[in-house]
């Protein structure tokens, strides 16, 4: 099972279609840099709508792959986050960093070109 | 409604598997969408810690009845090195793992009451109750 990527323009879009592993995350992780790399993309764009568990080692790399993005001069929007993983993700004491959030895909893509 | 499930820690899908069966638990109970992401995380957090600190370990998780109301039970309990330094361990940003140090004391934030025994060389039981208002 790996997580899929799909080119749009200058922008990468994941959309997580299931509960992630740890191994899963990672290795979502390297793809969407290398990918980043190869497509010369501006921004990513992933959609946890499905997503009701962001726990610490969750929020670890999507922050960890927001700022290596960031570094090879890509813009990270996160969509759709659940109401309750919002709640869970202030109460475990973690944060949101080099990170835009967005409602869902549509708004996502708006502000990834409002960002060019 | 008694209900009680026991799920093994040895591999890293188990760490999901887990924070699962947590999940529809505390579905089952009647408790909230936002409880019950509590609850799975919380699940997510001890079952990792298992697997990283102790390799392998177990996650029981059951229904509790105390007169008036009812909730779920967590108990996290593995035979691995155990924790030197509890007051420590439950410090924000303290990690022996290089991880970012959240998930005990984050874990207690989400959980109602949370209780941790563990001896150097024995192990370590983490016990984490939710109560339905």
């Amino acid at each position: 099972m790996t997580v899929p990527i799909i080119k749009l323009g200058h922008y990468l879009i994941i959309t997580i279609q299931t509960e992630l592993t740890d191994d899963m995350a990672v290795e979502a992780q390297n793809k969407i840099l290398s990918q980043i790399r190869e497509s010369e993309a501006k921004g990513i764009l992933v959609d946890l709508s499905i997503i009701d568990v962001i726990d610490s080692f969750m929020g670890r790399v999507l922050n960890d792959t927001a700022m290596m993005a960031r570094l090879m001069g890509a813009q990270t929007v996160v969509a759709g986050i659940q109401p309750g993983v919002a709640v869970t993700f202030m109460e475990l004491g973690l944060k949101m960093k080099n990170v835009h959030t967005v409602l869902d895909i549509e708004q996502g893509l708006e502000l990834l070109k409002s960002l060019e | 409604m008694a209900n009680s499930i026991t799920v093994k820690i040895s591999e890293e899908e188990d760490i999901v598997t887990a924070r699962q069966k947590g999940r529809s638990i505390a579905k089952e109970l009647g408790f909230s969408v936002v409880d019950q992401c509590r609850i799975a995380t919380g699940i997510s957090e001890l079952a990792r810690n298992i697997f990283l600190y102790a390799s392998t370990g177990s996650i029981l998780i059951q229904t509790l009845t105390d007169n008036n109301h009812s909730g779920i039970e967590i108990i996290a309990e593995d035979n691995g090195p155990g924790i030197s330094d509890i007051k420590l361990a439950l410090l924000d940003g303290y990690s022996t793992s290089n991880g970012l140090g959240m998930g005990l004391p984050g874990t207690k934030r989400l959980m109602d009451e949370f209780e941790i025994n563990s001896e150097l060389g024995t192990g370590t039981k983490i016990i984490v109750r939710k109560w339905l208002n």
